[in-house]
């Protein structure tokens, strides 16, 4: 039946752990006592039929993965409709988001509008204000670019310290995807800027319009006004029919359901640029125009929505990193809460702007670990930590937490979110 | 049309981008924006007032006009109910442990508040007050962060004489100088300290939602 095989510490410890636990008993090497039924007996799968291929035109997830959804923490704002939720993000592997689970945040709901009903208007300093159809937008020369798309507040409510326990809701407001679109570049060429312009006034159709002022710099090198992710129509609570996508830039500047771009001598310093998205510091000045999301990671597994239940032995430890300011070039990982770092290995090469899938298979002996993860990238930053952060932020700048994360996984496989000295 | 408009300022147009990247020839897609077009979706005010219609209103008719539209969320002083923002107050907490922030405490500059009432206030119900009571609801926010008198009328005409105490309150993104020479660094890889001690635990909390 199965090879004979030498026992180790490791798998000895393992089998106790099945045994304890009830499970696994099967794999590993340790030998089974009993025929397993799922084996012997004939299954129904295995006999009857599955769905006809007419049952589902779209499909989503089988119901044994209903875990793996969006939540909100209600107490986190007023109401649900300027919010956020978060992307399960403890469970997901590889880097690409399933658009269905990832995150939402509005300022005034996820609005319908049909492609039929989108306008885009480009004026201000150009040569010509323009109107473009979404159908317009189509016959572009397009581009696809992987990114990620992290909020500003993102890890913002772990400032004071450990507050919420999940790699979801700490590390959850992003989410990767491939974009399909027009570089933005290309339609204020169509529209001709004049030697006036400086930056850029982007806003959204909605009734919050989300207007940000971006300068013409970045506007013309790698902004991208989108149409479609991960190969379909954006979703409607994602910008359908068009967002603006600008790599490496906090979400905020993402906007949804982009209607209007005027081209402007100067920043309009709207309310998303001083009221909120501004960053205060210790000694209560405070810094806007915050764009870049620095390097920064987080393990995804083992965390505390996803315990280790299969006991001692082989662990994959895997997380996610990105950096707003090129590619990640390595991730560190310390089970010992940052005493010692070994290098982890990068599932693939870091792209620029683009989430990083890293791994560590260890041989875990059973005893507590102090999970953590470091980030570089290719301009030579490395991840600090939250209380490197706030030794020079203080404790209030709400934004731009990107501070190495603890987890406390314990003997029993449970993991908590914790901070250490 | 749009042919025809690229015969007329393709020249302008090589001039003026002669500084920026290489750029291909319009495609011609799109048609020109029309004036009305522009005026309607075109509100934004900047600091300097530039884009503010003609118009006043004063504190009187901003305190009926709060009332009615907006007291409701932001309390009948500007003081905010419940977790919907407070507009006013918090004076001098902006370096304190929990600061107040707030349009007198924090905002930099009158354009702003005048602008995102006038495209997204009142929430639910955007894009439905006239140009004077914008200026009128404006008028009675300042009033109510103790920024003007009773008897003050806002318009666009005195608009930017209205100084806003945090106007010096911000600096621009100063990451790079203050922190990247702290954390481009060669990291720690063995012996990074000595001990490690659990600090806080979010278990204790225990404010995460149920799953």
């Amino acid at each position: 039946m199965t090879s004979p095989v030498t026992p180790t510490t490791s798998r000895r410890g393992f089998l106790k752990a099945g045994l304890a636990t009830g499970g696994a008993l099967a794999a590993g090497g340790a030998a089974a006592q009993e025929p397993d039924p799922l084996i012997t007996e004939v299954q129904h799968w295995a006999q009857g039929f599955g769905e006809g291929v007419d049952a589902t035109p779209y499909g989503l997830p089988i119901d044994y993965e209903s875990d793996v959804v969006r939540r909100n923490v209600e107490w986190l704002t007023a109401d649900v409709i300027s919010s956020i939720n978060f992307t399960p993000i403890h469970a997901l592997d590889g880097t690409i988001t399933p658009q269905g689970c990832a995150f939402e945040r509005h300022h005034s709901g996820a609005i319908d509008l049909p492609k039929e009903d989108y306008r885009l208007m480009i004026n201000g300093l150009v040569d010509t204000p323009l109107v473009f159809t979404y159908w317009d937008l189509e016959r572009f020369p397009r581009e696809n670019h992987v990114y990620f798309c992290e909020c500003a507040a993102n890890t913002g409510m772990e400032w004071a310290g450990a507050q919420l326990n999940g790699a979801q809701f700490t590390h959850g407001m992003i989410h990767n995807m491939e974009y399909t679109g027009v570089p933005l570049r290309t339609l204020l060429n169509e529209a001709g800027i004049r030697t006036e312009g400086k930056w850029i006034f982007v806003e959204g159709a909605d009734a919050s319009s989300n207007g940000r002022s971006i300068p013409l710099d970045k506007a013309l090198d790698d902004c991208l006004v989108a149409f479609k992710a991960n190969g379909e129509a954006l979703r409607k609570e994602h910008g359908y029919p068009v967002r603006l996508v600008v790599p490496g830039w906090e979400g905020n500047l993402w906007v949804k359901w982009l209607r209007r771009i005027e081209v402007t001598d100067g920043p309009v310093e709207s309310r998303e640029e001083t009221s909120k998205y501004t960053d205060t510091l210790a000694n209560g000045i405070s810094r806007k125009w915050t764009w870049v999301m620095d390097a920064k990671s987080v393990v995804t597994s083992p965390s505390p929505q996803s315990p280790i239940t299969h006991g001692p032995g082989p662990l994959v430890i895997t997380g996610l990193a990105w950096s707003g300011r090129g590619a990640i070039q390595r991730v560190d990982v310390s089970i010992d809460g940052g005493k010692t770092w070994q290098v982890a290995r990068l599932a693939q090469p870091g792209q620029p702007m683009a989430l990083t899938r890293f791994y560590l298979d260890i041989e875990w002996d059973g005893s507590e670990m102090l999970l953590q993860s470091r980030a570089m990238d290719s301009s030579g930053y490395v991840q600090p930590t939250k209380n490197e952060l706030r030794d020079v932020r203080g404790l209030n700048s709400i934004y731009h937490n990107n501070g190495i994360q603890t987890w406390w996984v314990k003997a029993n496989g449970e993991a908590e979110n914790v901070e250490v000295s | 049309m749009s042919r025809f408009r690229d015969l007329a300022i393709g020249t302008a147009l090589a001039v003026t981008l002669g500084a920026g990247p290489a750029l291909a020839e319009r495609l011609g897609l799109g048609r020109p924006a029309l004036p009305e077009e522009i005026a309607a979706w075109d509100v934004k005010v900047m600091p300097d007032g530039r884009g503010l219609p003609v118009g006043s209103g004063t504190v009187a008719d901003g305190e009926d006009l709060f009332s009615f539209h907006c007291a409701v969320c932001h309390g009948e002083f500007a003081e905010g109910v419940d977790n919907w923002p407070q507009l006013a107050g918090g004076e001098g907490t902006l370096d304190d442990a929990d600061p107040v922030k707030t349009v007198g405490s924090y905002w930099p500059y009158l354009s702003t508040v005048w602008d995102y009432v006038n495209r997204s206030m009142p929430f639910g119900g955007a894009q439905v007050l006239e140009p004077d009571e914008v200026y009128a609801i404006v008028a009675y926010i300042l009033y109510s962060n103790f920024l003007v008198d009773d008897d003050f009328e806002l318009s666009n005409e005195n608009f930017i004489e209205v100084q806003m105490p945090n106007v010096d309150g911000f600096i621009p993104d100063d990451r790079d100088e203050v922190e990247l020479p702290l954390f481009v660094r060669e990291p720690c890889m063995t012996d990074c300290k000595e001990g490690v001690e659990i600090t806080m635990r979010a278990t204790v909390l225990n404010v995460t939602p149920d799953m």
